[in-house]
């Protein structure tokens, strides 16, 4: 049931594609679609036009894939057709001096990792994964640790070749279409088929990270710490404990650094300083009982994981992978959860909203959702994108599994919460929103419909968290 | 679209003014559910139902079916269908019939099984077509666990139900490469209009239960249930009852 293993379609021309389930990566909510995989240009211009032509006699119309890695249904089409853009995965160009690298939307930041590294360029953004596509992450203008100086990724991509609705294809700059622009960048695929984009590097003396940790033992410390710290550091997060209880509510351990400079390395590390050879684990069962994670055993990984983390320590070198992407050391972690699949729940609420802050962890941790290790992050200042998640203030993120008892009526009511402090849900993580709360949460909302209205009148490009939230008709 | 949960957004139901469905629709629209179609005959019963659906905050609209007319039923149900995604089909109506008049009326009889089984043939084939050009959603039948084995005292319903579960079930079959999930529901006995009167025997249950089934297996796209849930070893037992004892029980 998961995406492209063995049902991927190869060549446009093959015959009729039959339906593939598919689901993000929190495997909750399968739908059909008929999954197409363009290797160039012209095949995902002829699909869109086909899906175009589809479309106008009652078909249901087209949406671009990267990797999967959003939890929700933002990459999934029922009834249409999906693009996988991992076809298109050419690197075009890269400017070793200014640091800038134009490639193809299907390429993913790992690639990207493998052939900037040895050259002391680094990509401006990643999130807790490598394996996300280029057009993923503009898709869903994702962020990284160091959102607070870097903003989130869109803010980096100088141009992008846009596949629209109506088949024809456009170089969009920030400067020359800012509505476009605006609108592709975390517009969840829903403006058109990113084809490819140039995007401005970060330079970096070595693949190693320089990192300071630091225990916090409840909310407000570790508020108070990243509030009175993060400036000093490009990257921040905090790992917090959710089944910590009472006094302990919030207990965290904060882990912030940068890239090591040269002469950070010990001597014998300084003639290969830009090697970039992640380790990788063997994947996870591909059947796994469901009801693995329940308070009790989630709650003793926590705890020891606490225990272990040193309480406080600065300047350690680790692998660039192990900071930032911990958990793509074990491919397919997410089978963990069971047939049942599980949800991931990421807000942010704006600086003076501590209180709702507050009052959400609280409520989790009484509850005692079965959740491995919450983030908390604080975010700078906001993107251009109409529907970019960040904004300033604090955004936590939580893996829950999708059997736990009244979790739907849970998050429901913490969505209320959340729209009620001025904050919003991240549609990337996102499977279970309700149309009626996403409104107040994202302002732009009636611009992004609007300019769908236009580049679009056919509705040529669909998804099912369109339909979901009533971006589509 | 349905959300992590299951939980749909739309609904349709077949045979409208059922407390089963009512049930149902009312669990869901505390959940997701916004939209909601109830197709039935049309009677004071149907337009109440909706009402009471309206209070809970859904927009409901009711639509003449009737499950007698397999001919109109493209026409009908392809109408609900070109309004928008269905994410959920309640196919729910039946007759219990009148086992001792059926038996003298073959004419009766036979109104049982085209209700319960032609005319659900025919509604769950023109929803499955929809469904699968949606390329997502649920149907849900209700069938009986009358129909696991046919008794003596019902046998006319009894069979029409097991031809509705066999249906359903392969129906299921041949949905799900599409991205159709089909969940066939086995109650016992429930406390409805439509046992009223009857004696209780043993596990008897209510519309309410059998609604929060229906929604658990929404979620977790189970394919076949019982309610309530012991009922399915007691009906195994009771499929493997050598038959002169089973003729001899008492139900
Ligand atoms: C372990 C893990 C950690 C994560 N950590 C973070 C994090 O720290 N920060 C963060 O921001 N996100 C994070 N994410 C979410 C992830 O970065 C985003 O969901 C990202 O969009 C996934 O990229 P993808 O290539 O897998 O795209 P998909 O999941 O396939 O698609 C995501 C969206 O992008 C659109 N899209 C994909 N390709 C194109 C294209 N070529 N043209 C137009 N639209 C396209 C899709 O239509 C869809 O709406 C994490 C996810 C996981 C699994
Ligand atoms: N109650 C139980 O013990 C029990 C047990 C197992 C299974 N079931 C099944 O569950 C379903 C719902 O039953 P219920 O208990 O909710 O009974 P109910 O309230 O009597 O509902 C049955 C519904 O079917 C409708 N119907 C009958 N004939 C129809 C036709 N020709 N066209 C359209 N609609 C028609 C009825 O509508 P009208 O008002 O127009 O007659 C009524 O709304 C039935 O399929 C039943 O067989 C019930």
């Amino acid at each position: 049931m998961r995406d492209s293993s063995g049902a991927t379609v190869t060549g446009m021309s093959a015959p009729a594609a039959t339906a593939t389930y598919l689901t993000g990566w929190g495997r909750t909510a399968p739908t059909a679609a008929r999954l197409l995989r363009p290797g160039s240009y012209e095949q995902a211009v002829e699909a869109v036009r086909a899906a175009g032509a589809d479309r106008a006699r009652g078909g249901r119309g087209v949406i671009a894939r990267g990797l999967g890695r959003a939890y929700g249904d933002a990459a999934q089409n029922a009834g249409g057709a999906v693009l996988d853009m991992t076809g298109l995965d050419r690197v075009h160009e890269i400017d070793a001096v200014n640091g800038v690298v134009t490639c193809d939307a299907g390429v993913s930041l790992h690639r990207l990792m493998e052939v900037l590294l040895p050259l002391g360029w680094f990509v401006p953004v990643t999130p807790g994964t490598r394996y996300v596509t280029v057009g993923g992450a503009i898709g869903a203008d994702i962020h990284g640790k160091n959102h607070h100086v870097a903003g989130s990724f869109a803010r980096h991509v100088r141009a992008l070749e846009l596949l629209t609705g109506d088949g024809e294809t456009r170089l969009v700059t920030p400067e020359a279409e800012p509505e476009l622009f605006r609108a592709t960048a975390g517009g969840m695929g829903l403006t058109g088929v990113i084809l490819a984009a140039t995007v401005q590097l970060l330079p970096v003396e070595t693949s190693l990270m320089s990192v300071d940790t630091e225990r916090a033992t409840d909310l407000d410390d570790l508020m108070a710490r990243l509030s009175a710290t993060d400036h000093r550091y490009r990257y921040s997060v905090a790992w917090i404990d959710l089944l910590a209880r009472g006094a302990a509510t919030g207990r965290a351990v904060l882990t912030r650094g940068d890239h090591a400079p040269l002469d950070a390395l010990p001597a014998r590390a300084r003639a290969t300083p830009l090697t970039f050879r992640p380790a990788r684990l063997p994947a996870a069962p591909r059947f796994l009982p469901d009801g693995l994670l329940t308070p009790t055993t989630v709650g003793l990984f926590n705890e020891l994981w606490y225990r272990k983390a040193p309480r406080e320590q600065r300047g350690r070198l680790q692998k660039l992978s192990a900071f930032f992407h911990p958990l793509d050391a074990v491919p397919d972690w997410n089978r963990i959860y069971g047939r049942g699949g599980f949800v991931q729940y990421q807000f942010v609420v704006g600086h003076g909203q501590e209180e709702t802050l507050r009052g959400i962890v609280t409520t989790l941790s009484r509850r005692g959702c079965p959740s491995f290790l919450a983030v908390l992050k604080q975010f700078g200042e906001g993107d251009p994108g109409w529907l970019s998640f960040p904004r300033p203030g604090w955004t936590l993120a939580l893996d829950i599994p999708a059997s736990m008892p009244g979790l739907g009526p849970l998050l429901d009511e913490l969505d209320e919460r959340v729209a009620a402090a001025g904050g919003r849900i991240y549609l990337a993580k996102d499977a279970r929103l309700r149309p009626e709360t996403l409104a107040p949460m994202y302002p732009r909302l009636p611009d992004f419909r609007a300019l769908r209205e236009r580049y679009d009148p056919g509705g040529v490009i669909a998804s099912d968290l369109a339909r979901r939230l009533g971006l589509q008709r | 679209m349905k959300d992590a949960f299951g939980a749909p957004q739309s609904l349709l139901i077949l045979g409208g003014g059922s407390e089963i469905a009512l049930a149902t629709a009312r669990r869901l629209v505390a959940r997701r559910t916004r939209t909601v179609v109830l197709a039935g005959r049309p009677s004071p019963g149907l337009d109440a139902a909706a009402e009471q659906l309206r209070g809970l905050g859904a927009a409901v609209t009711t639509i003449g079916f009737d499950a007698l007319d397999p001919a109109s039923h493209e026409d009908v149900l392809g109408k609900v269908f070109a309004e928008g995604d269905i994410d959920t089909v309640l196919l729910a109506f039946g007759v219990l019939g009148d086992q001792a008049r059926d038996e003298r009326e073959p004419g009766a009889a036979v109104t049982v099984a085209a209700t319960n089984y032609t005319g659900a043939v025919s509604a769950a084939l023109v929803c499955g077509a929809a469904l699968r050009r949606q390329g997502h959603g649920s149907l849900v039948v209700l069938s009986s666990v009358a129909g696991e084995r046919a008794r003596r005292s019902n046998f006319v319903y009894g069979s029409s139900k097991a031809g509705l579960d066999a249906f359903a079930l392969g129906l299921g079959d041949a949905l799900r490469p599409d991205g159709v999930h089909v969940l066939v529901v086995r109650p016992g006995f429930v406390r409805t209009r439509m046992t009223a009167g009857l004696a209780e025997p043993p596990f008897t249950t209510t519309p309410d239960a059998v609604a929060r089934a229906i929604e658990t297996g929404l979620r977790r796209r189970a394919r076949l249930l019982w309610v309530p849930a012991p009922l399915r070893y007691v009906m195994s037992a009771l499929r493997h009852l050598p038959h002169p004892l089973f003729r001899r029980l008492p139900v």
